[in-house]
């Protein structure tokens, strides 16, 4: 996604009129935009009829059966999972890839070429998709899909033991692994979950369940020495191949560093931690209490807790920063650097942070109108619908993208000096 | 009659029960060590038996008032073993006296009481003096058994397939999201245009189901798709794990496996930034997203609203958004599930649907959250065929209760849960009651306007 190639100059574009669009169509699905804001599109249909992609101004030529998932992908191409003859496959700007499935779901996209997996099932046998290339192997059954930061692997949890309907004990020995390009493990565990690449794509760590009462983290297929009472999805460091996750001991979540506690503080709650770029701080949402909820940094609860829960916890691209939405009393609130902005709001969706970490912007729902928020300035656009706000990559103006009142979808560049913000 | 008020339970003859072969509690509690036993209880009481076990164990006087509170103690003509007390005496009360140190035997029986003679309604809760809730004390009995290995087969086998695929039927992803596409051809070919929308990002409402509904119980999607559109609600399901609200693992004593269940459920919720989640006609899932599993990840009140669907069906009905131009016609009683009426307060507004959807009610007596249990739940029915004929024949006074509303008239029972309509369907096979069961959607999806303009919120939005 190379930012500086798009349009930075402000102002507003119209980009389409989704009124015509329902003139012109008999359905009209929820549409999505581009990460540039050039492109917006949906799925169409006449009665009866197959369905189409409308895109910005017409719709392609070429129908499908069935058309969904439609999204863009970083680098502003149009994916859909589509359906012909009772087969499914992934399209990219509307071409298929040359094998079609009995079924294919769950579509991941990443790596600087933006490559493409999705799960696929055939004949009840089911394996990975990359970039149109099925795995070799296929099991009784697939999920927690993942593809490495490069793109060029994927990986998913998959059963490499069959066991009849009941067969609790069988169960109970493990079967249950994770597939890396179709490669499952050499040992079995009686569940794994939340699969996590290595920054290097080279390995894979995951949590586990060993045993009725024993959680752990696996890493390429081996188990962490110790066990806890419950582990949340472990992170690989930026760069000494560590890992890191939330771990449940004594009545109460730390975090630990390949298999070692390494927090003093024990919280009710802890998940989603995360890294800073140079891998010197840890944050993670906590609840120190019973029902209250705070962001954790290295260990330290802020003071700022919220009664009801935190989300969407973001760090700054140079790690010294955090923004996170905040749940009280039924109102929602943007929290940056452990204090509160103004007002609340009845949705917020997750901060977006500006190249240099200066800025936060986030998207904000107020009496059924969507508005924008940067470094708790809001902004005068309205919008019935919207889309994430974009940072240009001089930090110094913001893309909205959303549709207006009247049903025309736009696309506004602003500079932050227009609302004084430096 | 007063609404709490009993009419006579009628008492059939006492027959032994079955004995009950399930051999996996045999096979699973065989390969116990003696030690691992007492090491596994004595862990438990002392990690988690805090002062709530305490202050029950020592409070309980014996007197036995909650005795006949309990369906299974009226069914079994009053034997004492199946009262609540003296099921905790037969259980948590010698585990704790002997410290631990109890046998193989002794945890097959308590396994099989904790599991099969007990729903954890809480009905006896309202009868005993000092309220103590002898449904925590059986939960804590299937925690030993769940931390031991030695839990019913068929419930475990639930509980499995939520650990492995987060729903409790098995059902794969492809078989979920495809029986989302199916229910909406087919629901299209009725109104023109209705969408079941998939992972719809800002939808008013994140709608879930439970397991059994796209394994067996399709229609309720249909009839809920239609519901909604007609209605034009902005809704969304979700195509990825999360959409399964029910929790089996709650009822197997897996506490970290029933905080995981949730925290998926909860997240797909948050992640589509949904403002509520609406449920479908479920009582176990209610309890297990609205009070159970949001504090074990340290929420007080769940992380967005949730609201079960005789909630959200009186709304519709009385913010109009959906029209009953014909009254069902036929008598009916309603059956009010423990968990959602003891436990959730909504038998007012059940009422309220019936009163605008239904020509003729019939109480049932006892009723409210007087009701019995339909002997479904507490996962009961999930311990499967081994125990079918013992949890039939243990509530004959639910079939009591059925005969005299039948007695009244009522043909049709309304019952908004899925383990109760699964309980009372055996009450009325093995009692011969011919009856027949409704849940409220296919109640309101039958007497509704299904011709009323499609105006959804989401249409609006763009
Ligand atoms: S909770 Fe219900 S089933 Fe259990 S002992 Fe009490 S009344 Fe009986
Ligand atoms: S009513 Fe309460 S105090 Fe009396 S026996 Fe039952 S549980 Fe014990």
């Amino acid at each position: 996604m190379n930012r500086s190639d798009w349009d930075w100059s402000p102002g507003e574009k119209i980009i389409a009129d989704l009124q015509q669009w329902r003139k012109n169509f008999h359905e009209v699905e929820a549409p999505c935009v581009s990460p540039d804001g050039e492109r917006i599109a949906a799925v169409v249909r006449m009665q009866d009829a197959p369905s189409f992609i409308c895109e910005t101004k017409s719709a392609w030529k070429r129908g499908f059966d069935k058309i969904w998932g439609l999204r863009f992908l970083p680098d502003n191409r149009l994916l859909a999972i589509v359906s012909a003859a009772g087969k499914w496959t992934v399209a990219v700007e509307g071409v298929p890839w040359e094998n079609w499935f009995d079924f294919v779901w769950d579509v991941h996209v990443c790596g600087a070429g933006c490559n493409i997996v999705a799960a696929a099932q055939n004949g009840g046998a089911y394996f990975a998709v990359l970039d149109g290339i099925p795995w070799r192997s296929a099991f009784p059954s697939l999920s927690n899909l993942t593809l490495s930061p490069d793109g060029r692997h994927s990986a998913a949890v998959v059963q490499t033991v069959p066991f009849n309907s009941g067969d609790v004990f069988q169960f109970r020995k493990g079967c249950y692994t994770v597939a890396r390009d179709g490669n499952p493990w050499p040992d079995n565990f009686l569940n794994i979950w939340d699969l996590t690449f290595s920054p290097d794509s080279h390995s894979i760590a995951a949590e586990s369940r060993i045993s009725v009462e024993d959680y752990t983290i696996v890493v390429d297929g081996k188990p962490w020495q110790r066990g806890f009472l419950s582990v949340w999805k472990p992170l690989f460091h930026p760069f000494d191949h560590s890992v890191t996750a939330p771990v449940k001991i004594d009545k109460g979540w730390s975090l630990a560093k390949d298999g070692e506690v390494i927090w003093q503080q024990r919280f009710f709650q802890l998940w989603h931690h995360a890294y800073s770029r140079q891998g010197n701080h840890i944050a993670a949402i906590a609840a120190p209490g019973f029902g209250r909820w705070t962001i954790a940094v290295d260990g330290k609860a802020w003071p700022l807790t919220f009664n009801h829960l935190v989300t969407d916890m973001v760090l700054s691209p140079d790690g010294e920063r955090i923004a996170c939405i905040g749940k009280t009393d039924a109102k929602w609130h943007i929290a940056v650097d452990a204090g509160c902005w103004d007002g609340s709001y009845d949705m917020i969706w997750e901060p977006v942070f500006s190249d240099d970490s200066r800025h936060v912007a986030v998207k904000a729902e107020k009496k059924g109108e969507i508005c924008f928020v940067v470094d708790g300035v809001p902004l005068n656009d309205r919008f019935v619908s919207a889309w994430d706000p974009v940072f240009g990559p001089s930090s110094d103006c913001v893309l909205l993208k959303g549709i207006t009142r009247n049903g025309v979808y736009v696309r506004h560049v602003f500079k932050l000096a227009e609302y004084n913000i430096q | 009659m007063s609404y709490w008020g009993f009419r006579k339970v009628m008492s059939v003859s006492a027959k032994a029960l079955p004995k009950v072969l399930d051999d996996s509690i045999d096979k699973a509690a065989d390969r116990l060590a003696a030690d691992q036993i007492s090491a596994v209880i004595e862990r438990l009481l002392y990690n988690e038996g805090g002062a709530r076990l305490k202050t029950y164990m020592e409070t309980c006087a014996h007197c036995g008032l909650c005795s006949d509170a309990c369906h299974h103690y009226l069914s079994n003509n009053k034997d004492p073993k199946f009262s609540p007390a003296g099921k905790v005496r037969q259980t948590i009360d010698l585990i704790i006296r002997k410290k631990g140190n109890v046998s193989i035997e002794f945890i097959k029986r308590a396994c099989e009481i904790a599991f099969t003679e007990c729903n954890l309604c809480r009905r006896c809760v309202l009868y005993c003096p000092f309220g103590i809730d002898v449904a925590y004390l059986m939960i804590f009995v299937r925690r030993i058994c769940h931390q031991l290995g030695v839990v019913p087969k068929f419930i475990q086998d639930t509980a499995h397939s939520h650990s492995a695929t987060f729903n409790q039927m098995w059902v794969k992803e492809d078989e979920w999201i495809d029986t989302l596409f199916w229910q909406e051809e087919e629901a299209r070919e009725e109104i023109p245009g209705l969408r079941i929308p998939v992972d719809q990002e800002c939808a008013e409402i994140f709608y879930s189901v439970i397991g059994p509904e796209p394994k067996f119980r399709a229609q309720l999607i249909y009839q809920a798709a239609v519901i909604m559109n007609v209605a034009g609600m902005s809704w969304t399901m979700t195509a990825k794990p999360g959409w399964d609200s029910s929790n089996m693992c709650m009822y197997t004593g897996d506490h970290e496996m029933t905080a995981r269940l949730k925290k998926v459920h909860f997240e797909a919720a948050l992640r589509l930034k949904t403002k509520r989640i609406v449920m479908g006609e479920c009582g176990h899932a209610f309890r297990s997203v609205t009070d159970v599993g949001n504090r074990y990840l340290g929420w007080k009140a769940p992380p967005l609203p949730v609201v079960h669907a005789i909630e959200f069906y009186h709304e519709l009905i009385s913010n109009k958004r959906i029209n009953i131009v014909q009254k069902f016609d036929k008598p009916v009683t309603f059956h009010d599930p423990c968990n959602i009426v003891r436990g959730g307060g909504l038998h007012e507004l059940a009422r309220g649907i019936i009163d605008k959807t239904c020509e003729h009610f019939v109480e049932m007596h006892p009723n409210r959250e007087h009701n019995y249990c339909c002997n479904a739940g507490g996962g009961i029915i999930n311990c499967g065929p081994p125990y079918t004929s013992k949890r039939v024949r243990s509530n004959r006074v639910k079939a009591d209760q059925l005969r005299d509303a039948k007695s009244w008239g009522a043909r049709t029972i309304i019952a908004p849960c899925h383990n109760c309509h699964g309980g009372l369907e055996d009450i009325i096979k093995f009692y011969q009651l011919d009856m027949d069961i409704k849940f409220f959607s296919d109640i309101i999806y039958g007497c509704m306007d299904k011709n009323h303009p499609l105006t959804t919120e989401a249409i609006k939005k763009y």
